[in-house]
């Protein structure tokens, strides 16, 4: 088994991306893109009053051309067509997927789960659409869109765009790609074979692949995946209680051999790794594993962002929230909207993105993929989310754009816009930005991990508040251990930036260390096992050996692998020919075989033992009765001479049966 | 270890579905139903017939491992409540989420029915339903589930209703199938069952139209439209007495499809919120409806029905064409009685009935025959003139499907339920004659048991393993003996080729005392035992009379084995006859021209024909010698061979 980490990612929405190497499979752990990297480009034609500073960055460094996307530059080095199984854990992991599935010789089975695949391809819609309106709007290539930069120009960059743009050593341009088609997105997710919570499948009746939720968003999970040389779970990042997708469902990753921890939400609050790791000690800690501090936590941020805009909207200013995180977005719509109300504001809400109403009127009919408190409504027969109940009050105001007539018409200001994208550079975020930079009463909503300076450069100068805050999107380092023993595995694959932290002697399970771009061999972890049936079993010929404890028996039948298990069925025509045991061993004796064959009316008598040329000791027995005949015994071989076949298949018959055989 | 099925309800009937079946030491309660025909102790199953439930403090919780409800009739759920909260079940209790969701309606307004209209004593009260439900684990499609360590359960599509569920269920080794009520054909709001091949001992299954096969829904949907169509536009009231959930929903749909397409502006009521409400939990259960609605839901969601009105008691003799919907079906009681009650004896009002209704309603008793008059109790009777009509479709699978169904699936035993006891028998013959699988149909209060599926592990070592996957196929000409000569006769012939796979026969089982039986390829076996293998090798030096042999010819060997190698491959058309210029092989066959004096495998040494006398050293091992012995036939036949052949071979030397 062989386990290659590709990228590590960054954050929630660019998750990371590893191979697997299994039973002669080629795993693939995701396929996102790097939608930050989209900040190095321009968002809109650049005026003539951009101050052009000497240490700082400004607008006009930017790339002013139609943008391309990163993807993960090591997925580049593997040939797509020797990937047998690709396992996507979260829309944001199925970005990069059509780039995949357009490949020629790619022909990967592709497992997501059924909101996986629906949320995943509304965003790739999404993103889609607002390219392509990038596109309508300034022109492509050919067009007269003032082309300052080309790619071949890209070493004029500052350094800063340059690291992006390259990585540390250039290596990284070739994971530029320019944007996939409406047809690559539709052929991509007719590929994909959908699954639901908990659903086996069997992969070439070797893999038994499950997915179970891991609660970062709706429809993401973790994977269990069983075959013959032992059982792995893979934890993406994962959330315990949610407030809307269903929780984490740790208890489906119990008992497994190997665990591949690929959660790197830690990465962004490693304030203090080795206190976290091993505060939480034995007995209270499984106790907290679920507990509602987190998500009483991210109740918190979501009440003050909510305080905020109602500050924001009191002063007559409008609040822009350019977050894509579907859960973050569908309770903020509820918590703003409830705020509104206990403040007597009228304030309309838009929600504008071109996949916007499709992907509200899905949320409500998904209750099986949902946290408990929601699954509740539909027992009560209340509406999943709060934002059916808002549009049918019309406080809620869907739009595709923009521009679009139903918005044009219901414009109001101030108000709180809901929209893609969090980079700041492609879709409705630009132009209400744009409008908004100037006015110190509106306010800006961003999420963490994004760098707020260089994505913000094209509209300054921003008098604009912003505010920037951070969701949970993983496991708390604290809880790492307790769940481990939970889980109770045998092997766990740590990154190698928990090794300071996770390599702890204390831990009942082996630690192996992982790093990005390199391939880390784990060794066998359990045994194969074959099944028979009692039927057959009781069919066997067992003979027990001179070596008294042990019988052997040779199997009968055919062996069927299928849901990664071997079985032994009993075959279905067996030309059963003559049953002579096919495999001898030891030295006969001589006064024993010269017994076994008088048994079968053949007489001979002992010969001298005589060396031969190799210096080995020669028994030879003349057969004179029932014809001649002769038999030459060493020590590792007999040699039966005879003028016919059937004494020859006599005589081989009593040789075999003075020795132990099978 | 066996699996016991205990048939507590629906066995030869239709009505209060429960079967308990135990495998391997698990119980589970499949339905926990209702007999909507009995209003005495009969309407529940007889709870105290269960194994191990009696005189123990824990009741039916040690008794019971898990109960599965597959979908939210009465017939199917109304018992439960009872069983957890009067009986006092504490298990896990696992079913569909639509089933979660909407069961609780259905109890409730049966409870409304019982005691509000009928004015009986309750059963089980409100907070009872509630109770019960809070206990009730949801479960999605396909979900495998562990109930416990080795209970592992799991739902498949069943097409029914909303949320019907054929269940899965896995302990050990063995697996059985409950299919509860199915369809196999789809309709306008739900999609057709759908299975996995499972390997199963047991399926039990359904068999309401045990032998009934029917043709095409559409003609009959066309049939019923034309029948309210005719009603409505007479001026006349169409009833359609049907339950909440489910069927309303299904003609609902049909009548707001047709009600577009026509332009009509008749009002369709639905009799209570009951229905209404219903239609909010549909709107978010669209994932458990047929393609086509599931496919339009996020621009028109099917259940939005434009046309739906409630209606108000007041509303029943106010005059105009109508169609309403009132429940309970087939009239059991309740409001769509009292409707009944006011339009039956108009014939220019229609009422249509459903396709089943359980006998002791009046739906049942319209049903069969044309009753002009209907007594509903020693006082009162109903004078009916209005029209009947018959919905004959139905969201239960027909004959045909259960056979394709068990044929699909091909357990080693099913057994029938939910079905009348003629008609059950009748297929129940069909299953063990057409497809050869034991089949039974116990009677209430039975048990069947049959034997279950049991392995025996063994590790397998890794070369054991990397030999059976790697393909080793063999390709043999037909062995048997009389074919092999008539191919003999006929060498044009293509030979009938035998694919042999024989990796599997490599593997040896090793018990040894006190550790795991282990499966290993025979090479690993002397290793393991530190023993030295012996190989039994054949010798024969044959000798070949030759006439006229003279000296120079015994000593240029070499031209012999060319000779043989040419009559070899004329043989062996197969082309393993191998030339190495010294000898000749054909498999394990090594035959080289021997030259010595005395050689020890030269049995028949004749001194004096040895000049004339070609002597051919073979050895062989036993696996080829079948092939051997063929070969050296041919060596000692060659004179005459040779004879035939002497221009040939004369020239060739």
């Amino acid at each position: 088994m062989k386990f290659t980490c590709l990228s590590k990612g960054g954050g929630f929405n660019f998750p990371s991306c590893h191979i697997l190497h299994i039973c002669g499979f080629r795993i693939l752990f995701d396929a996102p893109l790097d939608l930050s990297a989209l900040t190095i480009f321009s968002p809109v034609p650049v005026g003539p009053d951009g101050l052009s500073g000497e240490e700082a960055l400004c607008c006009r460094d930017l790339v002013h051309a139609e943008p391309c996307y990163k993807t993960v530059k090591n997925l580049h080095l593997w040939d797509a067509s020797f990937i047998d199984v690709v396992l996507i854990s979260s829309p944001m992991g199925m970005l990069g997927l059509p780039f995949l599935t357009r490949m020629k010789g790619f022909s990967a089975k592709i497992y997501v789960t059924e909101a996986t695949a629906r949320l995943g391809e509304l965003m790739m819609k999404d993103l889609v659409s607002v390219h392509m309106e990038f596109r309508q709007f300034y022109g492509d290539e050919e067009s007269a869109f003032p082309q300052r930069m080309k790619w071949e120009e890209l070493d004029q960059l500052p350094s800063r765009l340059k690291e992006i743009a390259l990585g540390k050593d250039g290596e990284e341009l070739g994971a530029w790609m320019t944007l996939y088609s409406a047809a690559d997105l539709k052929d991509c997710v007719q590929k994909v074979r959908t699954l639901k919570y908990g659903e086996e499948t069997c992969y070439n009746g070797t893999l038994v692949i499950k997915a179970v939720s891991s609660g970062l968003e709706i429809g993401a999970c973790n994977w269990a995946i069983n075959s013959p040389k032992g059982d792995i779970a893979f934890i993406s990042n994962s959330i315990f209680l949610s407030g809307h997708s269903m929780d984490f469902d740790y208890h489906a990753l119990e008992g497994n051999d190997l665990i591949l921890y690929s959660d790197f939400s830690f990465v962004h609050t490693m304030d203090d790794l080795d206190s976290e790791f091993n505060s939480a000690s034995g007995t209270d800690s499984l106790r907290s594993l679920a507990s509602a501090d987190g998500i009483l936590e991210e109740r918190g941020k979501l009440a003050f962002v909510c305080s905020c805009a109602v500050d924001a909207v009191k002063t007559g200013g409008s609040v822009l929230i350019p977050i894509d995180r579907l859960g973050v977005v569908l309770q903020l719509l509820e918590e703003i909207s409830a705020s509104l109300d206990s403040s007597n504001l009228k304030v309309p809400i838009y929600f504008i993105s071109s996949v916007s109403e499709e992907l509200l009127a899905f949320t409500n009919v998904i209750p099986e993929w949902l946290c408990r408190e929601r699954q509740e409504k539909l027992f009560s027969g209340k509406a999943l989310f709060g934002h059916v109940e808002l549009m049918k009050e019309k406080k809620l105001h869907v739009f595709p754009a923009v521009y679009s007539t139903e918005s044009l018409m219901n414009w109001q200001e101030p108000c709180i816009v809901f929209c893609p994208d969090w980079s700041l550079r492609l879709g409705p975020v630009v132009h209400l930005l744009r409008r908004w930079c100037g006015d110190q009463n509106s306010l800006l909503v961003l999420e963490n991990g994004i760098d707020t300076e260089l994505a913000l450069l094209p509209f300054k100068p921003i008098a604009m508040k912003v505010l920037q805050c951070s969701f949970l999107s993983g496991i708390n380092l604290r809880k790492v251990q307790p769940l481990l023993e939970i889980l109770q595995p045998k092997v766990v694959l740590f990154p190698e930036d928990l090794k300071q932290v996770s390599s702890g002697e204390s831990m009942p399970f082996s630690v192996l260390h992982y790093s990005e771009n390199e391939t880390l061999l784990i060794s066998s972890l359990k045994s194969s096992e074959v099944e028979l049936p009692m039927e057959l079993a009781t069919q066997f010929h067992f003979k027990k050996l001179k070596q008294e404890h042990i019988s052997v028996a040779r199997l009968k039948g055919e062996l069927l692998v299928g849901n990664g298990k071997y079985q032994l069925i009993s075959g279905s025509k067996q030309a059963d020919q003559k049953c002579r045991p096919v495999l001898c061993w030891g030295s006969p004796d001589i006064e024993t075989l010269l017994a076994a064959l008088s048994q079968r009316g053949i007489k001979g008598t002992v010969g001298g033992g005589t060396m031969d040329s190799k210096f080995e000791n020669v028994s030879v027995v003349h057969v004179h009765e029932p014809n001649r005949a002769c038999i030459e015994i060493r020590v590792t071989t007999s040699v039966v001479t005879a003028a016919d076949e059937d004494l020859a298949s006599q005589i081989s018959d009593a040789i075999c049966s003075v020795l132990a055989s099978t | 270890m066996a699996i016991d099925c205990l048939v507590l309800g629906a066995g030869q009937e239709v009505g209060k579905s429960c079967v308990v079946v135990s495998i391997n030491g698990k119980r589970i309660m499949f339905d926990c139903g209702m007999h909507m025909g009995y209003l005495d102790h009969r309407r529940y199953p007889d709870f105290s017939l269960i194994p191990n439930s009696q005189g123990r403090s824990s009741g039916f919780d040690d008794a019971i491992d898990c109960i599965i409800i597959t979908h939210f009739h009465l017939d199917h759920v109304g018992a439960l409540p009872y069983f957890t909260e009067v009986c006092g079940y504490r298990g896990p209790i696992y079913m569909t989420y639509p089933t979660k969701a909407l069961a609780p309606l259905m109890l409730e307004d049966y409870r409304k029915v019982m005691v509000e209209r009928r004015g009986e004593e309750e059963q089980f009260t409100s907070d009872h339903i509630v109770e019960c439900m809070r206990k009730v684990i949801a479960v999605d499609l396909k979900q495998t589930v562990q109930v416990d360590k080795d209970l592992q359960i799991r739902a498949y599509y069943a097409g029914h209703v909303i949320g019907a569920a054929m269940f899965y269920a896995k302990v050990g080794d063995s697996a059985i199938l409950y299919t509860g009520d199915y369809n196999m054909t789809p309709d306008r709001h739900l999609g057709a069952a759908q299975i996995d091949r499972l390997h199963l001992d047991l399926v039990i299954s359904e068999s309401t139209y045990a032998t009934t096969i029917r043709d095409s829904k559409y003609a009959r949907e066309r049939e019923f439209l034309q029948a309210v169509h005719k009603c409505i536009s007479g001026r006349g009231k169409v009833l359609i007495p049907t339950f909440a959930l489910g069927r309303a929903q299904e003609l609902c749909i049909l009548l707001e499809d047709y009600w577009e397409r026509m332009n009509l502006k008749v009002p369709i009521y639905f009799s209570a919120g009951l229905t209404i409400q219903a239609n909010m939990y549909y709107k978010m259960l669209i994932s458990w409806t047929s393609q086509k609605i599931k496919e339009t839901y996020s621009t028109h969601n099917a259940f939005d029905f434009k046309h739906v009105k409630n209606f108000e008691r007041s509303m029943i003799d106010v005059p105009g064409p109508c169609v309403l919907f009132a429940t309970p079906g087939m009239i059991s009681g309740g409001f769509s009685l009292e409707v009944f009650k006011h339009w039956a004896p108009s014939g220019m009002n229609l009422v249509t009935l459903p396709g089943y209704c359980v006998a002791g309603t009046i739906g049942h008793k319209l049903m069969s025959g044309k009753p002009t008059k209907i007594e509903l109790d020693k006082d009162t009777h109903i004078d009916v003139r209005c029209q009947i009509h018959q919905l004959s479709f139905s969201p239960h699978t027909d004959a045909k499907g259960i056979m394709d169904l068990v044929k699909f699936l091909s357990p080693k035993h099913v057994i029938l339920v939910h079905g009348e006891k003629p008609k059950m028998a009748s297929l129940k013959g069909r299953i063990q004659s057409e497809l050869g699988i034991q089949c039974y149909d116990p009677a209430n209060y039975e048990t069947v048991s049959i034997p279950s599926t049991n392995y025996v592990k063994a590790v397998a070592s890794d070369a054991f393993v990397r030999s059976c996957l790697n393909p080793n196929f063999k390709f043999l000409k037909s062995s048997t003996e009389d074919e092999h000569n008539s191919s003999f006769k006929s060498r044009n012939c293509m030979p009938r080729l035998q694919v042999i796979d024989e990796r599997v026969l490599e593997g040896i089982l090793v018990l040894e005392k006190s550790q795991k039986a282990k499966v290993v390829h025979q090479e690993e076996l002397l290793l393991m035992l530190g023993e030295k293998k012996h190989t039994v090798q054949h010798a024969y030096c044959c000798p070949v009379h030759i006439a006229n042999l003279d000296s120079t010819d015994h000593i240029d060997g070499c031209l012999w084995l060319r000779l043989f190698s040419t009559i070899l491959s004329d043989e062996f058309p197969e082309g393993n006859v191998q030339d190495f210029g010294g000898h000749i092989q054909v498999e394990s066959f090594h035959m080289s021209i021997c030259l010595k004096d005395s050689c020890p495998y030269r049995i028949d040494d004749n001194p004096q024909n040895r000049s004339e006398c070609l002597n051919c050293c073979c050895t062989w091992s036993v696996e080829d010698e079948k092939i051997a012995w063929k070969i050296i036939s041919i060596l000692k036949n060659f004179q005459l061979e040779f004879n035939k052949r002497s221009t040939w071979s004369t020239r060739h030397i």
